[in-house]
């Protein structure tokens, strides 16, 4: 019956091919485009090397002072609050203070290289799950002497060595001379918590530790024992914000920092108030938008769909009158146009692979390596078959309920 | 055997109610060859259709082979007709998008139990019998049109049908070709026993039958007789 029916499927796209093509151009279209979009979505916020346990690590990339009269201002934390509020906190099992990466420029054989460092403790490397190609991390004895050593990605070594190994060689960037302890894959520079080019110990920057305002140049990354500690911290920070605002004791002074997940920072940044993040109604938001996006090419399909099955009205009546039941019919084209729509799909991934290549390639996000990954293919498939049904349904129902003679009647040959 | 009582069939609009039969009533024994006939619109498809449970009539009973037709629920009357039934149209209605062979195995989709290679044994089997055994793999539009509705009873009758109704099998046929039909459509109901109803405009295909009824303005006006003999047996 499968079989059958598949056959009959393939034989109809065959014959219409201008309907055909509208079809597949349709799905293929809107599930590259959904699934490129996962696939950003998932390179940007998801598990990624070296953020790859996001179910126990919190940022801390912001800090807003609101003050009387409605005056804010909000950045990146200063060294001093994360190493003086931060880094005592009860709950994580690790914190790691960075500073914010930062563009300086470097010559190399006559030739200028925009390199982007970080300053980075020593927990960093630990809480973070970086791939060494070559060598390892700076330890807790280079970070406490500010020694000039640094660790570099594959990039930066392909520029300064080329195809050789980098290992105790010295670079210089900024006109500053480090040795290499460590070469990494590169990371994407979406990934702002740990990207960087070059990676030098924070105490480098010693100089900025004692400036005592709340905001500065850094991030605080929080590493929780266990994924249900994370509400646990969350908790304490909240308790330990409440606390500096006593103690700063500014009248209507309000203070708003809190450790959170790349998607929940994200969602603060875009729509956040306040103590809310804002995730909820981003998930509104993207789910609608979703929706909405899926939702046209479903309308021009069912509305293809009908017209598609009323030209086989004739089949439908034949069907019927030798024992189909309407059942069956509504099962026939469901079937057909799930196999219609992971046709598109099988398209789309194509498209998709090949576009995620080309922004791979084109190096429109520095470092970024889309891939079509085992999650965004399940997503992909089970948009394709949500799909497929939708489209199919509503059509199939419909014509389902044409009368046997009706049908008959209104197919030729 | 078919036993067709009181039945009224009543077209109804907001404006217009149409009767398209009327107090028919009509008994078709195993075995026959009946063929129905009259001028255009008098009610001979419809109650073709009736027969066939393609039709809900607007009042009186239909039964097929001594089962009495109680509810029009879909999925019984699809029952029904998979088992009982086999038709053959004018227009021989074949799924133009399938080899000769799948439209005829398409009745056995709908029986269960019937295996993929059951279903292509006994099309072929059905296929030699309208002697069509070497066109298995072409497809509808590669066959003439008396090619045609040679598939067309071969799907009829691959489910081995008590009853056979074919709407005009002819109509679309010129006389030589209309007469292959015809006797492939006489020779299942001598040699098989095949009951068939045929409507049919062709005065002389209807008189090979052994049995005619005219139709006029949705009621029998000849045969009164037959009729009569059969309910006094």
């Amino acid at each position: 019956m499968l079989k059958n029916y598949i056959k009959i499927a393939w034989k109809v796209l065959l014959r219409r091919k201008f309907f055909t093509f509208i079809s597949l151009f349709g799905i293929s279209f809107t599930l590259m485009i959904l699934m490129v979009v996962t696939s950003l979505f998932d390179h940007v916020f998801g598990p990624q090397t070296p953020e790859r346990d996001t179910d126990r690590l919190l940022f801390v990339n912001s800090m807003k002072e609101q003050k009387e009269g409605g005056y804010t201002s909000s950045g990146p934390p200063s060294y001093y609050f994360l190493n003086k509020y931060v880094r005592t906190l009860k709950t994580p099992e690790q914190v790691s203070i960075n500073s914010v990466f930062h563009q300086v420029n470097s010559y190399v054989n006559n030739r200028k290289l925009a390199i982007d460092i970080k300053f980075t403790d020593q927990a960093f490397w630990h809480v973070l799950d970086f791939k060494f190609i070559e060598g390892a991390p700076f330890g807790q004895q280079e970070v406490k002497s500010a020694s000039r050593v640094a660790v570099i990605n594959e990039h930066t070594r392909q520029q300064y060595f080329g195809d050789g190994p980098a290992l105790g060689k010295e670079i210089v960037v900024d006109q500053v001379s480090y040795r290499v302890v460590g070469v990494v894959e590169d990371v994407p520079v979406l990934r702002l918590n740990s990207y960087a080019d070059v990676w030098v110990p924070i105490t480098l920057r010693s100089h900025e530790f004692n400036r005592e305002g709340l905001r500065g140049g850094y991030f605080a990354i929080l590493k929780a024992a266990t994924p249900a500690d994370v509400p646990k911290i969350k908790e304490e920070y909240a308790h330990m914000m409440k606390e500096l605002e006593r103690q700063k004791g500014e009248k209507d002074l309000q203070l708003y920092s809190f450790p959170a997940t790349i998607l929940e920072n994200f969602a603060r940044m875009v729509l956040g108030q306040g103590e809310t993040s804002g995730l909820r109604i981003l998930y509104a938001a993207l789910t609608g938008i979703t929706l909405l996006f899926i939702l046209l090419p479903t309308i021009n399909l069912v509305n293809i769909n009908i017209s598609r099955i009323m030209e086989r009205s004739s089949e439908i009546g034949v069907r019927k009158a030798f024992g189909a039941t309407s059942k069956t019919i509504i099962g026939q084209f469901i079937i057909e146009n799930v196999f219609l729509t992971l046709l598109g799909g099988l398209l789309g991934f194509i498209l998709a692979a090949l576009v995620l290549w080309q922004i791979n390639s084109s190096g429109l996000i520095v470092y970024a390596d889309l891939s079509l990954n085992l999650r965004v293919f399940a997503i992909g498939l089970l948009l394709c078959l949500v799909f497929g049904f939708i489209s199919g349904v509503y059509p199939a129902f419909k014509m389902s309920r044409l009368h046997a003679v009706e049908a008959l009647k209104g197919g030729s040959k | 055997m078919i036993i067709l009582s009181n039945i009224e069939k009543v077209y109804q609009t907001k404006t217009i109610e149409t009767v398209a039969l009327q107090q028919v009533n009509l008994a078709v024994p195993k075995g026959e060859f009946l063929s129905i006939m009259g001028p255009s619109g008098c009610g001979k498809s419809t109650l073709l259709n009736i027969m066939g449970l393609l039709d809900e009539p607007s009042s009186g009973t239909v039964s097929i082979g001594g089962q009495e037709i109680r509810s029009y629920k879909d999925k019984e009357l699809a029952h029904i007709r998979n088992e009982k039934i086999g038709f053959v149209f004018q227009s021989y209605h074949l799924v133009n998008d399938l080899s000769v062979l799948d439209n005829v195995e398409l009745p056995l989709l709908y029986r269960s139990g019937v295996s993929a290679s059951e279903r292509s044994k006994r099309a072929k089997i059905a296929l030699e019998k309208v002697g069509l055994s070497a066109r298995t793999k072409h497809f509808p539009n590669q066959l003439s049109g008396g090619q045609r509705q040679r598939v067309a009873i071969a799907r009829a009758l691959i489910g081995q049908p008590e009853i056979i109704l074919a709407d005009e099998p002819t109509g679309n046929l010129d006389s030589v070709m209309g007469e292959e039909i015809m006797n492939i459509l006489l020779d299942l109901n001598r040699h098989d026993g095949t009951t068939i109803v045929m409507v049919t405009h062709d005065e002389n295909m209807a008189k090979k039958t052994e049995r005619l009824i005219r139709f006029f303005d949705g009621q029998q006006v000849s045969d009164a007789k037959v009729y009569a003999n059969l309910q006094q047996v």
